[in-house]
C-alpha cells in the first residue's frame, strides 16, 4: 500500500497537476480568476431563470444557495469524469514511452478537477453568508458527502478512461448519460415538485441524488428532502451508498486489467 | 543466488493489429457479431531468454521492424509479454526518447521541473539540481522562455542534461545517440563512460556498431523477433553486419520506390544498335512519369563487371524541371565510348527530388550496351593513353 503513495508518485502527481492548472488558464487574461468566476457567472444566470423568471423553490428556504450547491457538486462530477476520460489518450506520449503507473495519471486529473471544486465551494460559502444562512453542526458531515461523490466520480473515471482507450464512442455516449442525469438529478428543480412517490425514490437510488440532497441538507436547510426520509429509514437508502462502492470495484478492476495494453492501444 | 538485474524468461509478443481501426462499439459490435476477426496477429518476439547481469553494458542489436524497440519496451515495463515474464530487480528508467513529456507550452524552467518529477524527482530534489542542469544544457538565458521557442538542438541539450540525473539501477537507452550534432555526441559518449565506471546496468539499443562495440561487455542480435546471437559486442557486430550486408545485394538488384506515382518509365539508346566501337556517340532516353507534381531529376549508373563506372545527372549542368502532374519528361544523355574500354555495361535508372538525397526512385539494369575497343585495354577505364618506343641503344655516333 506504501509504494502507491511513494515518494516518486507524489512528485510525479503534483508535477502533474501543476501542468494542467498552468496549461488550462494559459493565454488569458484573468486567468486563475476565471476559475471563480465561470461558477459565479453560471449561478447569476441560473438564478436569474430559475429563481426570478420561474419562481422555483419558493417553499425552501435559502434556495439560490440550495441551487448553488446542487450546480456545483454536479459540475465537479462532470468536469472530473469528463476530463479523466480524455486523461490517458491524452497523455498518450507518456504511456508510450515511459513506465509511470497509469493510475496517477487518472488521478492527477480528478485532483486538478476537486482543486475547482474547492475553489467553487469559495464562491458557496461567500453566499452563505450573503444569504445569512444560520451554520449548521451537521455542516461537519459535508467532507464526507463530498468523499462520497468523489468516489463515485474516480470509479466512473476509471472506467471511462480505460474503455476510451479502445472505443472513442464512450465520449459521446458519456456526454448523453451525464445530460440525461443532469435532468434526472434534483439539482434546478425542488425534489418536492415531483409529486409521485415511486418517482421520487427511483429519483433517490441516483449515488448523485442522494448526494446532492444530504449535502443541502447537511449544509443549507434541513428541510431539503433526503433520500432517507423517502425512504422512512428503511434499507433501501443505502441503495445509492452500495452502488459506489460496486462502481468503484468494478472501475478499479477494469482499468487494472486494461492498463496493461494501454501502451499497445493508444 | 545469481546476481542479475534484468531477466526474461521465454518471452512472447504478439500485438493484434486491427485491419480496419476498431476505435468504436458499432465496429466491435458488428465484427463480433460476424465473428470475425477484425485484426492480424503480429508476432513481434518470440520465445526469448536472456539474461543481464549487475554492472553490465548490455547491447540490443537487431534491424528496424526486428523487434529489439519491443523487447526494451517490454524491459522498461511500458508492454506486458504476452506469454513469458520478464524480471526486473532495481529501479530503472527507460530513455526512449529524449524530453519525453516536455510541454511546448510551458518555459524551459516548468519543463524542468516537469521532466525531473518523471524521472522521480521531487521539487525540492530538482530545486538542488536545477542550476547544474540548465549550466549543462548551457541554455542560461533561455530558461523562461517557452519550449516551443526553442529550437530542436536547445530541447534535446536541456533534455539530454535532466535525463543524466536519473539515479536509478538500470538504464534502458535507444537511438538517443542518432540526434544532435557531434559535439552532442560527444557530451553523451562522455556520459557513457561516466555510467559504466559508476557500476550501473545499463541496455543500449542501437544500430550503430562502432558504439555498441566501444562500451558494451556482451550483446544480443535479435532478428524476426528472435535472439540469435548473444555474446561479445565484436561477435555480435560482425553477425550483425554480415547479415546487413546480404541483404543489401539483393535488395540492390531489385527496384524500390518512395513514391510509386514517379517511376523511370522508359529507359532506350536513340542509336539502333547496342554494340558501339570505339569513339562513338551513345544516346541514352529516359522517360519519367509522374503522377503528381514536383521537381525531379534523373540519374543514371553505369556498371561494368559490376562495378561503377559512371553516375550521370543532369544536376549541376541544368535547372531542375518541375513536372507536372500526370505528365512525363523526356531527357536524353549523350556521351562517346571514347574513355569505355571493352565488354558489356548495365545501366541503372534512378530519380531523385529535388533537395533530398536519396532517391525516390531506383531500378537496376534497365538498359544494356556492349563495347568493342581492344585498343582500350581492360578495366573500367580507358584513359586513351598512347604507347610509343624508342630504340633502346644509344650509342649513336
Amino acid at each position: 500500500m506504501r509504494h502507491y503513495f511513494s515518494k516518486k508518485n507524489r512528485a510525479l502527481v503534483s508535477e502533474l497537476v501543476r501542468t494542467d492548472f498552468k496549461l488550462r488558464y494559459q493565454g488569458s487574461a484573468l486567468g486563475y480568476a476565471w476559475s471563480l468566476l465561470r461558477p459565479l457567472l453560471i449561478f447569476v444566470i441560473l438564478y436569474v431563470v430559475f429563481v426570478k423568471f420561474l419562481k422555483l423553490g419558493t417553499e425552501i428556504p435559502h434556495f439560490p444557495v440550495y441551487l448553488l450547491l446542487g450546480i456545483v457538486m454536479w459540475n465537479f462530477f462532470n468536469e472530473m469524469t469528463v476530463m479523466s476520460q480524455g486523461s490517458i489518450v491524452g497523455r498518450g506520449d507518456l504511456i508510450r514511452k515511459i513506465s509511470i503507473p497509469r493510475w496517477i495519471i487518472v488521478l492527477s486529473s480528478s485532483i486538478s478537477a476537486l482543486i475547482n471544486l474547492l475553489l467553487n465551494l469559495l464562491v458557496v460559502i461567500l453566499f452563505l453568508f450573503i444569504n445569512h444562512v444560520d451554520l449548521l453542526k451537521t455542516t461537519l458531515l459535508l467532507p464526507l458527502i463530498l468523499l462520497e461523490v468523489y468516489l463515485f466520480a474516480l470509479g466512473i473515471s476509471l472506467f471511462l478512461a480505460a474503455a476510451f482507450v479502445k472505443y472513442r464512442d464512450i465520449g459521446y455516449i458519456w456526454e448523453v448519460i451525464l445530460q440525461a442525469g443532469f435532468y434526472l438529478t434534483p439539482i434546478l428543480y425542488p425534489l418536492t415538485r415531483i409529486t409521485n412517490v415511486t418517482f421520487q425514490k427511483l429519483i433517490m437510488i441516483n449515488p448523485m441524488a442522494q448526494a446532492v440532497q444530504d449535502a443541502r441538507y447537511s449544509s443549507v436547510t434541513h428541510q431539503t428532502l433526503t433520500g432517507y426520509k423517502i425512504y422512512d429509514g428503511g434499507w433501501y437508502a443505502f441503495i445509492p451508498f452500495a452502488i459506489v462502492i460496486i462502481v468503484l470495484v468494478l472501475g478499479i478492476r477494469y482499468f487494472r486489467k486494461e492498463s496493461k495494453y494501454f501502451a499497445e492501444n493508444i | 543466488m545469481e546476481d542479475f538485474a534484468i531477466k526474461v524468461e521465454k518471452v512472447s509478443k504478439v500485438f493484434k493489429l486491427p485491419r480496419e481501426k476498431n476505435s468504436s462499439i458499432k465496429s466491435a459490435f458488428v465484427n463480433f457479431y460476424k465473428s470475425k476477426k477484425g485484426y492480424e496477429l503480429q508476432k513481434a518476439l518470440n520465445n526469448v531468454s536472456f539474461e543481464i547481469k549487475k554492472g553490465e553494458f548490455f547491447g540490443i542489436v537487431g534491424r528496424n521492424g526486428s523487434g529489439k524497440s519491443t523487447m526494451l519496451k517490454l524491459l522498461a515495463g511500458i508492454y506486458t509479454p504476452s506469454k513469458g515474464e520478464v524480471h526486473v530487480r532495481g529501479s530503472l528508467t527507460p530513455f526512449i526518447e529524449l524530453g519525453v513529456g516536455f510541454n511546448p507550452e510551458l518555459t524551459g524552467r516548468e519543463n524542468v521541473f516537469l521532466n525531473g518529477s518523471l524521472l522521480g524527482f521531487n521539487r525540492r530534489e530538482m530545486k538542488l539540481m536545477y542550476n547544474d542542469i540548465v549550466e549543462f544544457a548551457e541554455l542560461e538565458r533561455f530558461m523562461d522562455q517557452k519550449l516551443k521557442n526553442y529550437s530542436s538542438g536547445m530541447q534535446v541539450r536541456l533534455a539530454f542534461s535532466i535525463a543524466i540525473r536519473a539515479q536509478s539501477d538500470i538504464l534502458l537507452i535507444d537511438e538517443v545517440l542518432a540526434v544532435g550534432d557531434s559535439a552532442f555526441q560527444r557530451k553523451c559518449f562522455d556520459y557513457f563512460e561516466d555510467i559504466k565506471k559508476s557500476g550501473k546496468t545499463i541496455v543500449l539499443v542501437s544500430h550503430d556498431m562502432d558504439s555498441i562495440k566501444r562500451f558494451c561487455t556482451r550483446a544480443a542480435l535479435i532478428s524476426n523477433g528472435r535472439l540469435e546471437l548473444i555474446g561479445s559486442p565484436a561477435q555480435v557486430a560482425d553477425l550483425y553486419e554480415k547479415q546487413n550486408a546480404s541483404d543489401k545485394k539483393l535488395s540492390d538488384r531489385d527496384e524500390w520506390y518512395i513514391n510509386r506515382g514517379t517511376i523511370i518509365k522508359t529507359i532506350e539508346l536513340n542509336n539502333d544498335k547496342a554494340k558501339f566501337s570505339s569513339d562513338e556517340k551513345i544516346q541514352i532516353k529516359l522517360l519519367i512519369n509522374s503522377d503528381s507534381e514536383r521537381i525531379v531529376f534523373p540519374g543514371l549508373n553505369i556498371f561494368k563487371d559490376g562495378q561503377l563506372v559512371s553516375g550521370a545527372t543532369p544536376q549541376f549542368q541544368m535547372e531542375p524541371i518541375m513536372i507536372s502532374k500526370d505528365s512525363s519528361i523526356t531527357y536524353t544523355y549523350e556521351f562517346t565510348t571514347k574513355s569505355l574500354t571493352q565488354g558489356d555495361y548495365l545501366v541503372d535508372g534512378i530519380v531523385y527530388e529535388s533537395g533530398k538525397d536519396t532517391p525516390i526512385f531506383y531500378r537496376s539494369q534497365m538498359l544494356n550496351f556492349y563495347v568493342s575497343s581492344l585498343e582500350g585495354g581492360w578495366g573500367s577505364n580507358n584513359l586513351n593513353g598512347k604507347w610509343s618506343a624508342s630504340n633502346p641503344s644509344g650509342d649513336d655516333d
